[in-house]
Protein backbone atom coordinates (compact mmCIF):
# COMPACT_ATOMS: atom_id res chain seq x y z
CA UNK A 1 0.00 0.00 0.00
CA UNK A 2 3.04 2.22 1.03
CA UNK A 3 4.16 1.56 -2.11
CA UNK A 4 1.21 2.56 -4.11
CA UNK A 5 1.10 5.87 -2.80
CA UNK A 6 4.76 6.65 -2.98
CA UNK A 7 5.22 5.96 -6.68
CA UNK A 8 1.48 7.88 -7.42
CA UNK A 9 2.53 10.74 -6.01
CA UNK A 10 1.58 13.09 -9.10
CA UNK A 11 -1.69 10.72 -9.45
CA UNK A 12 -3.24 10.75 -6.16
CA UNK A 13 -2.54 14.60 -6.35
CA UNK A 14 -4.37 15.01 -9.40
CA UNK A 15 -7.09 12.74 -7.79
CA UNK A 16 -7.31 14.50 -5.08
CA UNK A 17 -7.40 17.77 -6.84
CA UNK A 18 -10.13 16.82 -9.29
CA UNK A 19 -12.33 15.33 -6.13
CA UNK A 20 -12.27 18.67 -4.88
CA UNK A 21 -13.09 20.32 -7.62
CA UNK A 22 -16.11 18.16 -8.94
CA UNK A 23 -17.32 18.24 -4.76
CA UNK A 24 -17.48 21.99 -4.79
CA UNK A 25 -18.85 22.13 -8.22
CA UNK A 26 -21.67 19.91 -6.89
CA UNK A 27 -22.08 22.32 -3.68
CA UNK A 28 -22.06 25.28 -5.99
CA UNK A 29 -23.87 23.91 -8.74
CA UNK A 30 -21.12 25.19 -10.68
CA UNK A 31 -22.34 23.32 -14.40
CA UNK A 32 -18.20 23.10 -16.18
CA UNK A 33 -17.77 21.01 -13.23
CA UNK A 34 -21.00 18.79 -13.32
CA UNK A 35 -20.52 18.42 -16.78
CA UNK A 36 -16.90 16.97 -16.45
CA UNK A 37 -18.05 15.20 -14.28
CA UNK A 38 -20.72 13.38 -15.40
CA UNK A 39 -20.85 13.20 -18.83
CA UNK A 40 -17.40 13.03 -19.72
CA UNK A 41 -15.32 11.32 -16.30
CA UNK A 42 -18.45 9.18 -15.07
CA UNK A 43 -19.67 7.81 -18.48
CA UNK A 44 -15.82 6.38 -19.14
CA UNK A 45 -15.50 5.23 -15.49
CA UNK A 46 -18.39 3.16 -15.05
CA UNK A 47 -18.10 1.02 -18.12
CA UNK A 48 -14.44 0.18 -17.18
CA UNK A 49 -14.62 -0.84 -13.37
CA UNK A 50 -16.04 -3.63 -14.67
CA UNK A 51 -14.12 -4.44 -17.39
CA UNK A 52 -10.95 -3.80 -15.83
CA UNK A 53 -10.83 -6.50 -12.60
CA UNK A 54 -11.88 -9.34 -14.98
CA UNK A 55 -8.90 -8.61 -17.63
CA UNK A 56 -6.19 -8.06 -14.65
CA UNK A 57 -7.66 -11.52 -13.18
CA UNK A 58 -6.99 -13.10 -16.09
CA UNK A 59 -3.20 -11.42 -16.72
CA UNK A 60 -2.54 -12.95 -13.04
CA UNK A 61 -3.52 -16.30 -13.88
CA UNK A 62 -1.49 -15.93 -17.13
CA UNK A 63 1.17 -14.98 -15.33
CA UNK A 64 0.97 -17.91 -12.58
CA UNK A 65 0.46 -20.58 -15.69
CA UNK A 66 3.24 -19.73 -18.01
CA UNK A 67 6.01 -17.90 -15.40
CA UNK A 68 9.28 -16.02 -16.86
CA UNK A 69 10.52 -18.58 -15.69
CA UNK A 70 8.91 -21.30 -17.59
CA UNK A 71 9.70 -19.55 -20.70
CA UNK A 72 13.75 -19.10 -19.91
CA UNK A 73 13.54 -22.82 -18.84
CA UNK A 74 12.47 -23.81 -22.47
CA UNK A 75 14.57 -21.67 -24.44
CA UNK A 76 17.29 -24.15 -24.53
CA UNK A 77 15.96 -27.12 -25.67
CA UNK A 78 14.91 -25.72 -28.83
CA UNK A 79 16.41 -23.10 -30.88
CA UNK A 80 15.52 -23.76 -34.30
CA UNK A 81 12.08 -22.25 -35.45
CA UNK A 82 10.12 -24.56 -33.31
CA UNK A 83 12.10 -23.67 -30.00
CA UNK A 84 11.30 -19.77 -31.28
CA UNK A 85 7.87 -20.47 -31.64
CA UNK A 86 7.36 -22.02 -28.53
CA UNK A 87 8.89 -19.24 -26.79
CA UNK A 88 6.51 -17.09 -28.56
CA UNK A 89 3.84 -18.82 -27.58
CA UNK A 90 4.65 -18.98 -23.91
CA UNK A 91 5.49 -15.31 -24.26
CA UNK A 92 2.34 -14.23 -25.09
CA UNK A 93 0.89 -14.73 -21.67
CA UNK A 94 3.46 -12.06 -20.28
CA UNK A 95 2.90 -8.74 -19.43
CA UNK A 96 5.55 -5.97 -19.63
CA UNK A 97 6.63 -3.11 -22.24
CA UNK A 98 9.16 -3.92 -24.70
CA UNK A 99 12.34 -3.67 -22.67
CA UNK A 100 11.60 -6.47 -20.76
CA UNK A 101 11.55 -8.79 -24.16
CA UNK A 102 15.21 -7.83 -24.89
CA UNK A 103 17.27 -9.74 -21.56
CA UNK A 104 15.09 -12.66 -22.86
CA UNK A 105 16.61 -12.21 -26.79
CA UNK A 106 20.27 -12.30 -24.57
CA UNK A 107 19.09 -15.94 -23.60
CA UNK A 108 17.67 -17.25 -27.02
CA UNK A 109 21.11 -15.40 -28.43
CA UNK A 110 23.14 -18.09 -26.08
CA UNK A 111 21.42 -20.30 -27.29
CA UNK A 112 22.06 -20.18 -30.52
CA UNK A 113 18.79 -18.95 -32.11
CA UNK A 114 19.25 -17.16 -35.45
CA UNK A 115 19.24 -13.29 -36.18
CA UNK A 116 16.08 -14.02 -37.43
CA UNK A 117 14.18 -15.63 -34.87
CA UNK A 118 15.43 -12.71 -32.32
CA UNK A 119 13.70 -10.45 -34.84
CA UNK A 120 10.40 -12.49 -35.00
CA UNK A 121 10.24 -12.74 -30.92
CA UNK A 122 10.83 -9.10 -30.35
CA UNK A 123 8.27 -8.65 -33.06
CA UNK A 124 5.72 -11.25 -31.26
CA UNK A 125 6.56 -9.44 -28.07
CA UNK A 126 5.31 -6.33 -28.99
CA UNK A 127 2.68 -7.36 -31.10
CA UNK A 128 0.70 -10.57 -29.64
CA UNK A 129 0.99 -10.63 -26.24
CA UNK A 130 -2.50 -12.41 -25.04
CA UNK A 131 -3.41 -9.94 -22.20
CA UNK A 132 -2.75 -6.98 -24.18
CA UNK A 133 -5.19 -8.50 -27.16
CA UNK A 134 -7.75 -8.51 -24.37
CA UNK A 135 -7.75 -4.85 -23.44
CA UNK A 136 -7.98 -4.49 -27.10
CA UNK A 137 -11.29 -6.26 -27.86
CA UNK A 138 -12.39 -4.63 -24.93
CA UNK A 139 -11.72 -1.06 -26.05
CA UNK A 140 -11.22 -1.18 -29.70
CA UNK A 141 -13.42 -4.85 -30.84
CA UNK A 142 -12.55 -8.12 -32.31
CA UNK A 143 -12.55 -6.26 -35.68
CA UNK A 144 -9.73 -3.90 -35.09
CA UNK A 145 -7.63 -6.61 -32.69
CA UNK A 146 -8.19 -9.86 -35.96
CA UNK A 147 -6.83 -7.42 -38.56
CA UNK A 148 -4.31 -5.97 -36.34
CA UNK A 149 -2.93 -9.18 -35.60
CA UNK A 150 -3.63 -10.66 -38.97
CA UNK A 151 -1.20 -7.86 -40.11
CA UNK A 152 1.15 -7.55 -38.41
CA UNK A 153 2.36 -11.13 -38.44
CA UNK A 154 3.85 -11.10 -41.75
CA UNK A 155 5.38 -8.36 -41.99
CA UNK A 156 7.13 -9.25 -38.62
CA UNK A 157 8.79 -12.02 -40.05
CA UNK A 158 8.86 -10.30 -43.66
CA UNK A 159 10.67 -7.43 -41.39
CA UNK A 160 12.86 -10.11 -39.76
CA UNK A 161 14.07 -11.81 -42.71
CA UNK A 162 15.29 -8.88 -44.02
CA UNK A 163 17.11 -7.46 -40.74
CA UNK A 164 19.01 -11.03 -40.61
CA UNK A 165 19.92 -10.28 -44.50
CA UNK A 166 21.54 -6.55 -43.74
CA UNK A 167 23.13 -7.59 -40.10
CA UNK A 168 24.13 -11.27 -40.59
CA UNK A 169 27.72 -9.37 -42.65
CA UNK A 170 27.68 -7.00 -39.86
CA UNK A 171 28.95 -8.81 -37.00
CA UNK A 172 25.85 -8.48 -35.23
CA UNK A 173 25.56 -9.92 -31.55
CA UNK A 174 23.19 -9.51 -28.91
CA UNK A 175 25.19 -8.32 -25.49
CA UNK A 176 24.08 -8.58 -22.35
CA UNK A 177 24.67 -4.84 -20.44
CA UNK B 1 -23.11 1.06 -32.46
CA UNK B 2 -19.64 1.08 -30.84
CA UNK B 3 -21.55 1.15 -27.24
CA UNK B 4 -23.42 -2.41 -28.59
CA UNK B 5 -19.90 -3.66 -29.70
CA UNK B 6 -18.62 -3.14 -25.90
CA UNK B 7 -21.60 -4.44 -24.39
CA UNK B 8 -20.88 -7.79 -26.54
CA UNK B 9 -17.37 -7.75 -25.68
CA UNK B 10 -17.75 -7.87 -22.28
CA UNK B 11 -20.06 -10.21 -22.02
CA UNK B 12 -17.78 -12.30 -24.12
CA UNK B 13 -14.54 -11.73 -22.25
CA UNK B 14 -16.53 -12.42 -19.22
CA UNK B 15 -17.23 -15.87 -20.36
CA UNK B 16 -13.84 -16.54 -21.34
CA UNK B 17 -12.80 -15.05 -17.67
CA UNK B 18 -15.23 -17.86 -15.98
CA UNK B 19 -14.13 -20.46 -18.18
CA UNK B 20 -10.22 -19.91 -17.50
CA UNK B 21 -10.72 -19.27 -14.02
CA UNK B 22 -12.73 -22.55 -13.69
CA UNK B 23 -10.31 -24.57 -15.76
CA UNK B 24 -7.27 -22.71 -13.57
CA UNK B 25 -9.72 -23.97 -10.48
CA UNK B 26 -9.49 -27.95 -11.49
CA UNK B 27 -6.00 -27.90 -12.10
CA UNK B 28 -4.80 -26.09 -8.92
CA UNK B 29 -6.88 -24.71 -6.69
CA UNK B 30 -4.06 -22.70 -5.29
CA UNK B 31 -2.44 -21.56 -8.10
CA UNK B 32 -5.55 -20.22 -8.93
CA UNK B 33 -5.79 -18.15 -5.73
CA UNK B 34 -2.29 -16.84 -5.89
CA UNK B 35 -3.14 -15.48 -9.93
CA UNK B 36 -6.66 -14.02 -8.62
CA UNK B 37 -4.43 -12.43 -6.06
CA UNK B 38 -1.96 -11.01 -8.08
CA UNK B 39 -4.11 -9.83 -11.05
CA UNK B 40 -6.45 -7.79 -8.62
CA UNK B 41 -2.69 -6.29 -6.44
CA UNK B 42 -1.60 -5.50 -10.41
CA UNK B 43 -5.17 -4.11 -11.05
CA UNK B 44 -4.71 -1.92 -7.60
CA UNK B 45 -1.42 -0.81 -8.43
CA UNK B 46 -2.32 0.24 -12.17
CA UNK B 47 -5.52 2.22 -10.47
CA UNK B 48 -4.28 4.99 -9.40
CA UNK B 49 -2.69 5.91 -12.78
CA UNK B 50 -5.45 4.80 -15.18
CA UNK B 51 -8.01 7.28 -13.41
CA UNK B 52 -5.70 10.36 -13.23
CA UNK B 53 -5.52 9.73 -17.22
CA UNK B 54 -9.46 9.38 -17.28
CA UNK B 55 -9.53 12.78 -15.69
CA UNK B 56 -6.99 14.17 -17.65
CA UNK B 57 -9.00 12.78 -20.47
CA UNK B 58 -12.18 14.00 -19.65
CA UNK B 59 -10.63 17.48 -18.69
CA UNK B 60 -9.30 18.08 -22.74
CA UNK B 61 -11.85 16.60 -24.55
CA UNK B 62 -14.45 18.76 -22.50
CA UNK B 63 -12.32 21.71 -23.86
CA UNK B 64 -11.87 20.80 -26.66
CA UNK B 65 -14.96 20.60 -28.84
CA UNK B 66 -15.71 17.56 -30.74
CA UNK B 67 -15.63 19.05 -34.00
CA UNK B 68 -12.24 20.08 -33.74
CA UNK B 69 -10.73 16.21 -32.74
CA UNK B 70 -12.82 14.80 -35.67
CA UNK B 71 -11.89 17.23 -38.09
CA UNK B 72 -7.91 16.70 -37.29
CA UNK B 73 -8.27 13.02 -36.30
CA UNK B 74 -11.69 11.60 -37.63
CA UNK B 75 -12.45 9.91 -41.05
CA UNK B 76 -12.20 12.86 -43.13
CA UNK B 77 -8.67 14.06 -41.87
CA UNK B 78 -6.54 12.83 -44.26
CA UNK B 79 -2.55 12.98 -43.92
CA UNK B 80 -2.32 15.03 -40.81
CA UNK B 81 -4.06 12.64 -38.58
CA UNK B 82 -2.03 9.93 -39.73
CA UNK B 83 1.62 11.61 -39.07
CA UNK B 84 0.42 13.29 -35.97
CA UNK B 85 -1.03 9.44 -34.75
CA UNK B 86 2.92 8.08 -35.85
CA UNK B 87 5.26 10.15 -34.07
CA UNK B 88 2.64 10.33 -30.76
CA UNK B 89 2.86 6.54 -30.94
CA UNK B 90 7.03 6.24 -31.54
CA UNK B 91 7.32 8.70 -28.55
CA UNK B 92 4.94 8.13 -26.07
CA UNK B 93 5.93 5.52 -23.37
CA UNK B 94 2.27 4.18 -22.64
CA UNK B 95 1.42 1.09 -21.41
CA UNK B 96 -1.25 -0.45 -22.79
CA UNK B 97 -3.56 -1.20 -19.75
CA UNK B 98 -4.09 3.09 -20.24
CA UNK B 99 -3.57 3.28 -23.59
CA UNK B 100 -6.40 0.62 -24.97
CA UNK B 101 -9.10 2.71 -22.70
CA UNK B 102 -7.27 5.48 -24.08
CA UNK B 103 -8.12 4.56 -27.84
CA UNK B 104 -11.58 3.60 -26.79
CA UNK B 105 -12.46 7.04 -25.62
CA UNK B 106 -10.79 8.43 -28.56
CA UNK B 107 -12.83 6.07 -31.11
CA UNK B 108 -16.24 7.07 -29.20
CA UNK B 109 -15.64 10.78 -29.57
CA UNK B 110 -15.08 10.25 -33.29
CA UNK B 111 -11.22 9.73 -34.07
CA UNK B 112 -11.20 7.14 -36.83
CA UNK B 113 -10.27 3.34 -36.25
CA UNK B 114 -7.44 3.77 -39.09
CA UNK B 115 -5.53 6.58 -36.83
CA UNK B 116 -6.51 4.61 -34.08
CA UNK B 117 -4.83 1.42 -35.92
CA UNK B 118 -1.69 3.96 -36.27
CA UNK B 119 -1.43 5.53 -33.05
CA UNK B 120 -1.51 1.76 -31.03
CA UNK B 121 0.75 0.14 -33.96
CA UNK B 122 3.31 2.79 -33.82
CA UNK B 123 3.34 2.99 -29.22
CA UNK B 124 3.44 -1.08 -29.75
CA UNK B 125 6.30 -1.12 -32.18
CA UNK B 126 8.69 1.30 -31.87
CA UNK B 127 10.19 3.01 -28.91
CA UNK B 128 12.35 6.17 -29.39
CA UNK B 129 12.22 6.36 -25.34
CA UNK B 130 13.60 3.11 -24.93
CA UNK B 131 16.24 3.06 -27.83
CA UNK B 132 18.75 3.62 -25.27
CA UNK B 133 18.25 0.34 -23.82
CA UNK B 134 17.64 -1.36 -26.70
CA UNK B 135 21.08 -0.04 -27.71
CA UNK B 136 22.67 -1.73 -25.14
CA UNK B 137 21.79 -5.39 -26.46
CA UNK B 138 21.69 -4.72 -29.85
CA UNK B 139 23.83 -2.27 -30.64
CA UNK B 140 23.38 1.11 -32.38
CA UNK B 141 23.23 0.06 -36.11
CA UNK B 142 20.59 -2.83 -35.64
CA UNK B 143 18.72 -0.86 -32.77
CA UNK B 144 17.76 1.80 -35.69
CA UNK B 145 17.51 -0.27 -38.46
CA UNK B 146 15.06 -2.39 -36.30
CA UNK B 147 13.20 1.09 -35.41
CA UNK B 148 13.24 2.52 -38.69
CA UNK B 149 11.51 -0.96 -40.31
CA UNK B 150 9.13 -1.37 -37.35
CA UNK B 151 7.80 2.35 -37.96
CA UNK B 152 7.18 1.94 -41.44
CA UNK B 153 5.71 -1.40 -40.92
CA UNK B 154 3.58 0.06 -38.12
CA UNK B 155 2.24 2.31 -40.70
CA UNK B 156 1.65 -0.01 -43.13
CA UNK B 157 -0.60 -2.28 -41.03
CA UNK B 158 -2.09 0.84 -39.75
CA UNK B 159 -3.29 1.99 -43.24
CA UNK B 160 -4.17 -1.72 -44.22
CA UNK B 161 -6.43 -1.54 -40.96
CA UNK B 162 -7.93 1.71 -42.03
CA UNK B 163 -8.54 -0.03 -45.40
CA UNK B 164 -11.14 -2.66 -43.76
CA UNK B 165 -12.77 0.05 -41.79
CA UNK B 166 -13.04 2.85 -44.28
CA UNK B 167 -14.31 0.55 -47.31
Amino acid sequence: MKEILKKNRINFLIISAFTVFVAISFIFDFSIGENIFKEQFYSFFKEMILFLPVMFILIGLGDVWFSKEKVEKHIGENSGFKGVLFVIFLSMAQVGPLYGAFPVTYLLWKKGASIRNIFIYIGAFCTIKIPMITFEIGFLGWKFSLLRTLFSLPIIIIISIFMEKILKSKSFEVKQP
Amino acid sequence: MVQLLIHNNMEILAIIAAIAIIASLIADLRKTWVGIKKGLMLFLKILPAILSVLILVSIFLYLLPNEIIVDYLGKDAGLTGYVFAAIAGSIALIPGFIAYPLAGILVKTGVSYPVIAVFITTLMMVGILTLPVEIKFFGVRASLIRNTLYFFGAIIIGFLIGLFYLL
